[in-house]
This record gives C-alpha cells, structure tokens and sequence, in this order.
C-alpha cells in the first residue's frame, strides 16, 4: 500500500503549480505560528505545568496566557472558561457527553440539526446507548435551521442543544442568537452548545452576547497546527470529564498539556483576530473570485449553500453535474489543486454527503459536489490557476460520465 | 461516515488517466446499466456482438470513481473477442480486481458492479434473443446480485432520506 502512495505522488512530479483548497480537512500552517512553536519544545516551557521547577512553571504561564487570549477572542468572562482538548471532534464529544452525563436531572433528550457535522451526529447516535434520544430539527434549501421547529423540539426533557453556528460543508451562517433565545424560553434549563470551528475567525462571534453556554473551536481551521481545540464553557455549568487519567491545569481533559500545540493555536488566533477585517476581506474576495468564476463560466454548475450575507466569507460548495466528484479531485489533484468532496465514492458508508441530501440536492448532484475554503494567504495568481485547469478537469471526467445516469 | 485512506494503484490511476474502450457505442447490440450514483458508481456497458455470439468489441461510459472507471475499461479490454459463453465464465471481480493490480477494500464494490454490467447485458443479450444458452444460470451471479443491492439501497436511502430517486 505504502509502495502505491508513493507511485502516486511520482505521478505529480512536474506539477507547475499547487493551489490548496481543502481546508475543511487540514490546513497549511504558516511559517510565523511554527516559529511561534518551535522554542517550547526545547528551549522553554518544555515542563510539566503542574509541576513545581521553573521549566513547568513556564509551561503553566504559556497555558494561562493563551486560555486567556483565546478568551478575549470568543468574548469569554474568563480565562478559566477555556478547557483546551485535542481538537474539536474531542471538544463537541466533551460538551454533549460531559454536560449530558453531569446534568441527568435536566432530562434525556438533546436536540440538534440535522446538518451538525459527523462528529455531533455520532456522539448523538452513540448516546443512544445511554438512554437520550435526539431530536434533528430541519433546515431550508439554503441550510438554515428551522426556527419554528426548533421551538417545537424543545421540551422540558430537552437537556441539550447543538447547533453549529457556522455550517463545515455549505458555509450556511445560523441565526444562533435567536436560536439561544428560543431554546432557553422554551426551557431555561436547557444547554445551549455550538461546535463554531467555522465561525471563529470568519465572523463575528462573542459567546457572552450570543449567551451560549458551550462553543467548540478548532486550531487548524483557523491555520493553527492540528491536533489541538478548545471548549467554551460558561462559568458555573456543569460538565464532567469523558477520559480518566492525571489532571493537569485542563480539569476536563486528563493528560499532559501540549503546550506548543496551545501556543501555535494562540499564535494563529492572533493572526486571524489582529488584523481580523483584511483577514476576512482577502478570503472572501478570493472565494467570490473563485465561485463566481465557476458559476459563471462553467455549465451544469450549481452552488450548494446560501449567497450574500448568510454565508461564510471563505466557503464555497459548488455540485458539478454529470461528474464524480471522487474522480474529479484525483484529476485536479494531479494539477495541483487539492480539493475535497461531498461524493458517495469519497466516503466510506457509500452515501453522499448528508448535509446535502438535507438542503434538497439530488443524489447526482451531491456526487459531483466539491468543497473548496480560501484563507487569506490564497492570491488571485492561486485563483486564476484554478479557473484555469477546472474546466478542462471537469470536462474530462463529464467525458467518461457520457450521458450514463443523466435524466 | 468516515474517510479512509484509498492508495490507489498506478495502473488504475493509469487506466483512470488513460481509459480503453470509452464512450458510448452507436451500433452496440446490448446496453447495460448498473449502479446508482446514491451509492458512488453508475456503469454502462455497450457490447456489439456477432451471430456466432462473439464479443467484437465492448465499450463502457462510468459515472463512478477511479476504481470504476478502471475496473470497467479492463472489463471491456478482456471480454473482447471472447464467446459470450467464456466472458461469463472468466470475468469474474476477482479477475478484474487483480488485473487492475489490487483495490482498496472499500472500493472492492466498483469491480463487482463493472462486472455486474457485463453479465446484466450478456442476460438482456440473450432474453432480446429469445433463447437460453444451457451455461446461462437463471439464478443471479454474486456480481449481478450486488449490483442489484446497490440499487435496492439507493431505493431505500432515496426514501429514508425522502429524495427524489435518481432516474435511470
């Protein structure tokens, strides 16, 4: 197996340009956040932070200062509301199966939408086991939750809500203010959770003013390294722990501290927030440069997700018809533009993407689906490359595709 | 749903890059269709077949990934010139799997619906016909089982996930 990938990668020698797309999935961390790193694996703060010398003294500083920047950032009372946690799958499992099992008298029953991602939906479905059930409110064609639905789904068995304030895949924006507002009229002792690893550094988002109890943010979605991610939670609730082990300066996540992977996060959350307005401007002129160049001069195209305002500035989802998508991101990839998608053939329950299917798309036009996400480093070079090879790309394969599955 | 690793091969990659036989086919004699693109692949197969019921040529058309692209154009490059009679019997997804140089396990299925195809369209050959050939079992083959499979799940997502069914 080892011996084909690296037949692969010698079937990209010479490829002229690399454009990188898929930051749904990983990112490129820049040079300033690895510089940021690199002396606390050797040269300070390399100690234990709960322990008594001046290496874990150091180490326990770094902790405390990057709890208390990231913060500031999500709007936070205090520091000690950050609970770092090794990504965010870790972090949405921690804030559902934490705050469920130490809340039993608030009832079995948690609701979320049904475009929350594979994480939230897993730990629901898994909870099962355990007596809760759940509830998927609906959302409209542009994958915005169903208000009234919503209010319906919540009762007084509701211990726990979910919902993402921005969507991984279609990029939809959630009213979560309103949703807060919802949910806690219906019932005051419900919990209010987001996983807004989308949402963190692309628009505004101050947990106190959108009063939700719980928010999950993710390192490499905002360029930081992988491998590191955090829980907000509101001073006073209740969340136990869901690992055994020694606990350290994270009383929710047992184990020895990654002090370089907090630092890396909080050198990347410096470098979305310092300059957050040109940040946000650069990945949204390069993800209209890029969707619009597609929707506009390629056919059988279709954007997935809403436009304008309701959308998050770096996402763009767009369905090529009569494509695959998996065949579709082998043959860009060889061309050096490196994408992701939403086809059955990508995936291993041979099922395409359910956010998808929820918004109303057709199984053919999930299957030639591709997600692509700017960062501000993208440049209109990087853009112009990618309109330039994506056409002949999706040609190729709508070639093979002939008129096979076409209605 | 997760995402697994899928180390291609170079000689699907190959076949993906370079496909044989591909296209739809004007004068075929049988056309077959598998697979149903809920579930990742659709195949068709085109084959022109003489009176001796020799396969002339075959050509295929994939909505489907690599693996199907790949697995399909050696389908249509092995069958040629065979009796449908030796095309049933030697062209089985184990055959295949191992001309195309091995298959991630989770793209096993991509073999097996290419070779569902052919033998669907060498049953659809021989039911246009009017005859059965004594070596043509009516029980389905493991390939045109899991083809049929496929098809039944893509029916059954359609409707657990109240899409509109794909037509064919």
């Amino acid at each position: 197996m080892v011996e084909n990938v690296k037949e692969l990668l010698k079937l990209h020698e010479g490829i002229k340009r690399e454009v990188y797309l898929d930051n749904e999935n990983s990112s490129v961390v820049p040079r300033e956040v690895l510089d940021t790193m690199l002396p606390y694996y050797n040269k300070m703060a390399y100690g234990n932070p709960t322990l008594t010398h001046k290496p874990g003294w150091e180490a326990f500083k770094a902790i405390m200062e990057s709890s208390q920047k990231i913060s500031k950032f999500l709007g936070a009372n205090i520091l000690e509301e950050i609970n770092f946690t090794p990504g965010e799958t870790e972090a949405n499992n921690l804030a559902l199966m934490g705050a469920a099992f130490a809340n039993p008298n608030k009832g079995k029953k948690i609701v979320i939408d049904e475009i929350e991602p594979i994480n939230v939906m897993n730990v629901t479905e898994m909870m099962k086991k355990y007596g809760y059930t759940t509830t998927k409110v609906p959302v409209n064609q542009e994958g915005l939750v169903d208000l009234e639905k919503l209010k319906e789904a919540v009762d007084k068995e509701t211990v726990l809500v979910s919902i993402s304030a921005v969507n991984n895949e279609i990029g939809t924006i959630q009213p979560l203010k309103e949703a807060v507002a919802i949910v806690k009229d219906k019932n005051p002792g419900a919990l209010f959770h987001t996983d807004a690893s989308d949402a963190y550094g692309r628009i505004q988002l101050n947990v106190q003013d959108l009063k939700v109890d719980m928010a999950t943010i993710s390192s490499y979605k905002i360029l930081g390294p992988r491998g590191i991610g955090a829980l907000y939670i509101k001073e006073g609730l209740n969340v136990e722990k869901i690992i055994e082990g020694q606990i350290g300066t994270q009383k929710l996540w047992p184990g020895i501290e990654n002090t370089p992977l907090i630092v890396g996060f909080t050198k990347a959350s410096e470098m979305a927030f310092n300059n957050f307005d040109a940040n946000v401007s650069q990945m949204r002129a390069m993800r209209d440069e890029l969707a619009d160049g597609i929707l506009s001069k390629m056919t059988d195209v279709k954007l997935n997700g809403p436009k304008g305002d309701k959308r998050s500035p770096d996402n763009a989802n767009i369905s090529f018809l009569r494509c695959e998508g998996e065949a579709l991101t082998i043959e860009l990839s060889l061309k050096g533009v490196y994408i992701s998608s939403g086809s059955a053939c990508s995936r291993r329950l041979l099922q395409p993407s359910h956010v998808l299917v929820a918004i109303g798309r057709r199984f053919s036009e999930a299957h030639g689906s591709i997600l692509m996400k700017t960062t501000r480093y993208h440049t209109e070079e990087d853009i112009k490359y990618v309109l330039d090879v994506l056409p002949m790309s999706v040609e190729r394969i709508r070639g093979i595709v002939g008129s096979t599955g076409v209605d | 749903m997760s995402r697994i690793p899928l180390p291609y091969n170079p000689k699907v990659l190959d076949l993906f890059r370079n496909p044989k036989n591909l296209g739809k086919m004007e004068d075929a004699s049988v056309v077959a269709v598998a697979g149903n693109p809920a579930c990742g692949d659709m195949v068709t197969f085109y084959l022109k077949i003489t009176p001796q019921d020799i396969i002339e040529k075959a050509s295929f058309e994939s909505y489907g990934c690599a693996a199907n692209i790949a697995t399909s154009s050696i389908v249509t490059e092995l069958v040629k010139g065979l009796s449908l009679e030796a095309a049933w019997k030697d062209i089985t997804w184990k055959k295949v799997t191992e001309e195309v140089g091995g298959l991630p396990s989770i793209k096993f299925h991509c073999g097996v619906l290419a070779v569902g195809a052919l033998k669907r369209a060498i049953r659809i050959y021989y039911e246009k016909k009017g005859t059965t050939p004594t070596w043509l079992p009516q029980e389905h083959t493991f390939e045109e089982k899991q083809a049929l499979e496929e098809e039944e799940l893509a029916k059954t997502l359609a409707k657990r996930l109240k899409v509109e069914e794909e037509k064919k």
